[in-house]
C-alpha cells in the first residue's frame, strides 16, 4: 500500500486513517509534482471506503493542518513585532540622550536652546558657520532623523498590533500590546501566564533602570502606563490593575488560541472598571 | 438571453430585492432567510459579478474545483454552497484564520495555506481532472498562477479568472495591462469570453478559458 514511489504519492500514502496528526503533517510538508485522482487512489488502496469517506477525512486533515500553520506563521508575526516595538522603544531613548548632549553642546554656543527633540530640531535649522556649528548642527539632524524614525517604528507598531492580536491591541492600546508581547517573549508564552505575572510584566526592567539610577523605584509592570490604571484614584488602583491584568491575560489567550475578536470580554473589562470607579465615588 | 445559473444558486428576494444566493451558513453578516438562502453580494465577489453579468460560466453545480485566493472565505463559501469538492488555496494567514471557521460548517471545503505560485506544494492534496478553477489572487504574475494549475483541470475544464489590472503595475492603463495577461494565457489556454467588471469591481477583467 506504501510502496509507491512517494515521489508520486498522495498525502494518504502510508498514512493510518484514524490519525489526524501524522495526515495534517502530510498535508503541510508533502509536495509532488502532478496531481492524481486522489479519492479513487485512496479507495483503491483501502485507505477510504469510498470518496464520502475520503473527502471527510480529507476534510478534518486539511483543516487541522492549516490551522496548525496559520498559527506558526503568526507566531514569527509576533516576534516581528517584538523586533520593531523593542527598536521603537531604542530609537526613543537614544534620540532623548543625544538631544540632551546637544542642548548642553548648543548651549555653549547659543543662549536659550531649548531641551528634548525640539531643541534639535531648532538646532537643525541653524546655517552653521564655523567647524564647531556645523557638528553641532549635523548632530541636531541625526536626532531629528532619529526621532521621525522613532515615529514610522510607532506607526508600524500600531498597524501591525491589531493584526498579531487583535484583543490584546483593542483592549491595551497597540503599543502597550506590543510591549506585553515583548516583554513575555511571543504571544503564545503571554497566553500562557497568569494574569498576576501580567500585571507585573516590565517592573523588573524598571528596577534594573531604577538601580542605574534613572526611574524612580518600581512597583508595577507596564500595565500601569495605562490610562485603566493611571487614572484610577490611588486607593482603587490596586483592584483597577488586578482586573486590567485578568483580562488582558484572557485577551491574550483568546489572541494566540483563536485569533478573533471577541467583544465580550471588553464589555466584561468596562464594566468592572465601571464598577471600580463607582466604588470611589460612593465612598 | 442569459445563461441559467447552476443548481445550488437562484434568485431570491431580499428585503424586496431580487439577489443572487446560496444555501448555506451565513460568512460575512449577510442575511439568511428562512429556508437557509443567504444573498450573495456581487459588490463583494467577482465570481458573483460574473454572475449577475450573465457570463457564461459552464457552471451547472457540484463541480470539483481549485479556489486560488480564497482569502477570507467570501466567495469560496458561496462556491461550496453549490459545487462539489472545493480546494481553496490562500496563502496569508490572517484571513487563512477566517477561512478554516468558514470550512468548518461546510464538509466539502478544503482550506490549505499554500502559495497558487507553487503547485507542487499542494498537488499531492488537490486531486487532478477538476471541472473548474476559480483565480482571484490579486498579485503580481496572475498569468503564470493560472498556467502553473493547468495541470489540475481536466481537458474541458473551465479557468474563471479575475484579472486585476493594478496587480501588474500600478502605472499602466489596465487597457494595456490585460493584453499581455491575455497573451500569456494563450500559451495554455483558449480564451472562451472576457468582459470587463467595472460595474462591481474597478480595473478587474474576468477571463472565461480552457486547455488548450
Ligand atoms: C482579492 S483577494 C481575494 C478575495 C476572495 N477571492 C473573495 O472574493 O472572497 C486576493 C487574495 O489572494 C491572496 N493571494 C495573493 N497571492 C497569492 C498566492 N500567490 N497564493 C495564494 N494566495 C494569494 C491574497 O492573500 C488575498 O487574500
Amino acid at each position: 500500500m506504501s510502496g509507491s514511489n512517494p515521489e508520486h504519492a498522495g498525502w494518504f500514502t502510508g498514512l493510518d486513517p484514524g490519525d489526524v496528526e501524522a495526515a495534517a503533517t502530510a498535508i503541510s510538508e508533502g509536495e509532488t509534482g502532478e496531481p492524481q485522482n486522489w479519492p479513487e487512489q485512496a479507495v483503491q488502496s483501502g485507505f477510504a471506503g469510498d470518496e464520502d469517506e475520503y473527502y471527510s477525512v480529507l476534510h478534518e486533515a486539511t483543516r487541522r493542518a492549516t490551522r496548525e500553520a496559520v498559527t506558526e506563521r503568526e507566531r514569527a508575526d509576533d516576534q516581528q513585532l517584538t523586533h520593531a516595538v523593542s527598536a521603537m522603544d531604542d530609537a526613543e531613548r537614544t534620540a532623548n540622550e543625544l538631544a540632551e548632549r546637544l542642548a548642553e553642546w548648543a548651549g555653549s554656543l547659543e543662549r536659550d536652546v531649548p531641551t528634548g527633540i525640539e531643541g534639535a530640531r531648532a538646532v537643525a535649522s541653524w546655517s552653521p558657520e564655523t567647524p564647531v556649528q556645523e557638528r553641532v548642527v549635523s548632530l541636531a539632524e541625526r536626532v531629528v532623523d532619529l526621532d521621525a524614525e522613532r515615529a514610522d517604528l510607532r506607526s508600524f507598531v500600531e498597524s501591525h498590533a491589531p493584526e498579531v492580536a487583535p484583543n490584546l491591541a483593542a483592549m491595551a492600546g497597540p503599543v502597550l500590546a506590543a510591549r506585553l508581547i515583548a516583554l513575555a517573549g511571543g504571544l503564545e508564552s503571554l497566553a500562557k501566564k497568569p494574569a498576576g505575572t501580567v500585571q507585573v510584566l516590565g517592573a523588573e526592567d524598571a528596577l534594573f533602570a531604577h538601580l542605574r539610577g534613572h526611574a524612580s523605584s518600581p512597583k508595577h509592570g507596564v500595565i500601569f502606563t495605562h490610562e485603566y490604571v493611571r487614572g484610577t484614584p490611588t486607593e482603587n488602583r490596586g483592584s483597577a490593575a488586578r482586573a486590567f491584568a485578568g483580562k488582558l491575560a484572557i485577551a491574550a489567550r483568546i489572541d494566540h488560541y483563536s485569533g478573533a475578536y471577541k467583544q465580550s470580554v471588553h464589555d466584561d473589562l468596562d464594566d468592572r472598571m465601571a464598577t471600580i470607579r463607582s466604588r470611589e465615588a460612593g465612598e | 438571453m442569459s445563461p441559467s445559473l447552476p443548481d445550488g444558486v437562484e434568485r431570491r428576494s431580499f428585503d424586496g430585492r431580487e439577489r443572487l444566493a446560496t444555501r448555506g451558513e451565513p460568512v460575512y453578516g449577510e442575511p439568511q432567510d428562512d429556508d437557509g438562502w443567504r444573498p450573495w453580494d456581487a459588490g463583494r465577489s467577482k465570481l458573483g459579478a460574473m454572475l449577475e453579468l450573465g457570463l457564461d460560466l459552464g457552471l451547472d453545480g457540484g463541480e470539483r474545483v481549485l479556489y486560488l485566493g480564497a482569502a477570507a472565505g467570501t466567495t469560496v463559501s458561496h462556491v461550496a454552497d453549490f459545487a462539489g469538492p472545493t480546494y481553496a488555496v490562500e496563502f496569508a494567514p490572517r484571513p487563512a484564520r477566517d477561512l478554516l471557521d468558514v470550512a468548518a460548517s461546510r464538509e466539502n471545503l478544503f482550506p490549505l495555506l499554500k502559495d497558487a505560485r507553487k503547485p507542487e506544494t499542494y498537488a499531492h492534496v488537490v486531486e487532478s481532472g477538476l471541472d473548474c478553477i476559480v483565480q482571484d489572487v490579486a498579485t503580481r504574475g496572475q498569468g503564470t498562477v493560472a498556467l502553473r494549475n493547468n495541470r489540475f483541470l481536466a481537458p474541458d475544464g473551465r479557468l474563471l479568472a479575475a484579472i486585476k489590472a493594478r496587480s501588474e503595475d500600478v502605472l499602466s492603463d489596465p487597457a494595456d495591462v490585460f493584453p499581455d495577461v491575455l497573451a500569456d494565457l494563450r500559451t495554455e489556454y483558449e480564451i472562451l469570453d472576457t468582459q470587463r467588471l467595472d460595474r462591481y469591481h474597478d480595473d478587474h477583467l474576468a477571463v472565461v478559458a480552457t486547455p488548450k
